[in-house]
């Protein structure tokens, strides 16, 4: 154990900070789950990727710079310091990379990659359907093949930037007979592909953050499959961890927002504002939690560099990220009083609107990725060891 | 940057594990709370042979010469196995301030202590400043006591003892009186306070270290249970209701654990953040396991509530040393302090805000 960065993580740190000092637009763009929004946050893509530092983790062939996970913390947490956009191809590049990754074919590589890295194309995921939520297994969606291609029919639900994204991945049977975990494939799906109905959904802020996605014959080649036929459920177990365990989530996230939380704080105390102990302890136990949540994220890192893999233990981590969130700005907001319950639009509201936002956002987090419920069943089930029935 | 164990480290850890496996099982505490000591020092003789009070004594003395780092895992497994003796004020606590005392008119007295620690000869109570009731202070060959800005060593003969019976069978607690002016001051003013501020960092990194395994414990022995009780012509553990329970209470050990192994580094390291990196720990971990302790407790029902079943050891454990220097709420109130008042050095890890 050394909790010291080398000159070379140093090094690496400089120049991402500098670079994000010089490149970061001035001004917050749009909202993603908006049309304007989700453009300017392509060309804000298209910048990084410019720069060398969209995807810092991937090889140097596919976009990326080569480096290794620690970094890629070090390159988040500046990203955080310098307040960077959101990261509108989120669900391609920190999900499905991975995935294509360690289950594509050179070909698929060289075909997705580099344009997810510079998000010329934008990702959407596909895996809840109207009678598949939490029971994903009970996907209906049918892509039966007929030739080199899979004709897709059947409804998609809750894909987060459905709305705009040019693909969307997801889980499909390709066996009508088949049940449960067995006869589901994995497949890559472009949005403009015929047969194909697009209906966002407004989350309740109003803004179109997901979107139900209908196939009615919608032919996609059969080189659009990841992994095997039939073997999508293992595929897709490798993404959902990604997605829980390490990358969607990165703790300068949390830092950052625990940290603007203590300044509140003080904010708060030094305008003569309501505060008592009760608050000053939650602030207190939301910035150890977020610090506890980066301490784990650098174990994790550790172990993976030394040849370990994410198990069931990237459900410990979608529970603690996603309840720590809603915590932090459950406190904000009380300790904003009125000025909590102003849109970023009111005229008195000054920057204090982002907590609430981020609020409404927060509160999905223990739903989206597996709600937490399930994340606790597979923590019991398969860390615990308690039975399933 | 690396933040993982070494083969070495992981082996240490589970030597201490095998040791305490065999020689303290439940009969066994249970034997010892009948002996007036409650302390038995056939086992402070073993754990010395498996070097655990020599720890992070320097080889030069006969020390294992290793550090926090080496030491957390070790630890985890005393609380594991419910482990009663002096280990955190004797290893942990009491060790390396003796050797802060090398370069001073005190080193020959120092040296002595340290190679008497390592030779598994003595046993050492200590009092912090918040630590105003001492363990251990009865079987204790050595005891440091702070008082105003001064660190005292005293010998049993110049201490008056009044027992404190506590809640922890295991826990042998006392009120400790001494005359001051007749026993030796090994640091005074800055130096005393320094001293003091390390003890109880030490201390409560100690305890944080054993509440992890005690946390652990508590969990095992529910799931278990859980797995095996039927109602419903079932096991109650494949309720949800129960099942979360458990998982709850293993998301606080996880991250809590992630915090108290931070700690030992930067008591390693003495960093600037140390203060605040072990109450973060302390205070995380204790509330995390005395959650444990709760949630197990339900898990188990009626049995659990027993003085026959061996739940309530690892219960009161977790109790006690939540309490041990420096209570939960007081460690978070420091952490506190230092973001919302200044004073004490609060950095993020990794993350450097823009503005502070």
């Amino acid at each position: 154990m050394d909790l010291t960065y080398t000159p070379e993580q140093n090094a690496f740190r400089a120049e991402a900070r500098s670079w994000l000092e010089a490149s970061v637009p001035k001004e917050p763009l749009a909202s993603f789950d908006t049309l304007e929004g989700f453009e300017a946050h392509r060309e804000w893509e298209k910048k990084l990727h410019a720069g060398g530092f969209a995807m810092v983790p991937w090889p140097t062939e596919y976009g990326g710079r080569g480096a290794d996970l620690l970094e890629w913390l070090i390159f988040e947490e500046e990203y955080y310091r310098a307040g960077a956009p959101g990261r509108v191809n989120q669900n391609g590049i920190f999900l499905l990379g991975p995935t294509i990754m360690e289950y594509g074919t050179p070909e698929q590589k060289a075909r997705f990659l580099p344009k997810m890295a510079s998000s010329e194309e934008v990702w959407a995921q596909g895996w809840s359907e109207p009678n598949a939520g939490s029971d994903m297994a009970a996907i209906q969606t049918t892509a039966i093949r007929d030739g080199d291609d899979y004709v897709i029919n059947g409804q998609k639900t809750w894909a987060s930037r459905g709305a705009y994204a040019h693909w969307l991945f997801g889980l499909f049977r390709t066996d009508p007979e088949s049940s449960r975990h067995k006869g589901l494939t994995f497949v890559l799906v472009p949005m403009d592909t015929p047969g194909i109905t697009v209906r966002p959904i407004e989350k309740i802020n109003g803004k179109k953050a997901f979107a139900e996605v209908f196939f009615d014959d919608a032919r996609v080649p059969v080189a659009n499959r990841l992994g095997e036929e039939g073997a999508g459920w293992g595929v897709a177990m490798a993404t959902a961890g990604f997605e829980r365990g390490l990358m969607l989530r990165s703790p300068a996230r949390f830092q950052s927002t625990a940290h603007r939380l203590v300044k509140l704080y003080r904010e708060t105390v030094a305008a003569g504002g309501f505060v008592d102990s009760a608050l000053r302890n939650r602030v207190t136990q939301c910035w150890i939690r977020a610090e506890a949540y980066a301490l784990n994220t650098y174990q994790t890192v550790s172990r993976l560099l030394a040849g370990g893999k994410i198990g069931a233990e990237a459900s410990l981590n979608k529970i603690f990220w996603s309840e720590l969130d809603i915590e932090i700005h459950t406190v904000a907001l009380a300790l904003l009083e009125s000025h909590g319950e102003l849109l970023p639009s009111a005229p008195a509201a000054g920057n204090v609107g982002d907590w609430l936002e981020g609020y409404i956002f927060a509160l999905a987090g223990p739903i989206y990725a597996g709600t937490n419920e399930i994340q606790r069943n597979i923590i019991a089930e398969r860390i615990l060891g308690l039975p399933r029935k | 940057m690396d933040f993982g164990f070494s083969e070495d480290q992981t082996l240490l850890q589970q030597t201490v594990r095998d040791f305490l496996e065999k020689e303290c099982t439940p009969d066994a505490i249970r034997a010892l709370w009948d002996r007036e000591t409650g302390r038995s020092s056939e086992l402070w003789a073993q754990l010395s042979a498996i070097g655990l009070p020599a720890l992070l004594v320097p080889e030069t003395y006969g020390g294992l010469g290793l550090d926090e780092r080496d030491a957390v895992l070790a630890l985890e497994e005393t609380g594991r196995f419910a482990l009663a003796e002096p280990i955190v004020t004797t290893a942990i606590v009491a060790a390396p301030l003796l050797c802060h005392l090398a370069d001073t008119e005190h080193a020959a007295f120092a040296a002595s202590w340290l190679e008497r620690i390592a030779a598994g000869d003595a046993r050492v109570a200590v009092a912090s400043a918040n630590q105003p009731l001492v363990s251990d202070a009865h079987v204790a060959n050595l005891l440091l006591l702070s008082k105003g800005d001064r660190l005292y060593a005293a010998n049993p003969d110049q201490v008056q003892l009044t027992p404190q019976p506590a809640n922890d069978q295991s826990q042998r607690l006392f009120s400790v009186d001494w005359d001051a002016e007749k026993t030796l001051c090994l640091a005074s003013g800055e130096d005393g306070l320094s001293l003091q501020a390390e003890m109880l960092d030490r201390g409560a990194f100690g305890c944080a270290a054993q509440l992890l395994g005690v946390a652990d414990r508590l969990i095992e022995m529910g799931a278990l249970y859980a797995s095996q009780r039927k109602q419903f012509g079932v096991p109650v553990g494949s309720f949800q209701a129960v099942k979360h329970r458990l998982a709850n209470a293993k998301v606080d050990l996880e991250y809590g654990r992630s915090i108290v192994h931070r700690s030992a580094h930067s008591v390693f390291t003495n960093s600037p953040s140390r203060s605040v990196d072990v109450s973060s720990a302390k205070g995380f971990i204790g509330e995390a396991a005395r959650f444990a302790a709760g949630e197990s407790l339900q898990v188990h029902g009626a049995i659990g509530y027993t003085y026959e079943q061996d739940l309530h050891i690892w219960m009161k454990r977790a109790w006690s040393l939540d309490l041990a220097f420096g209570s939960g709420a007081w460690h978070r109130a420091r952490v506190g302090d230092a973001l919302m008042d200044g004073g004490l050095s609060a950095p993020h890890f990794g993350y450097e805000p823009r503005d502070l």
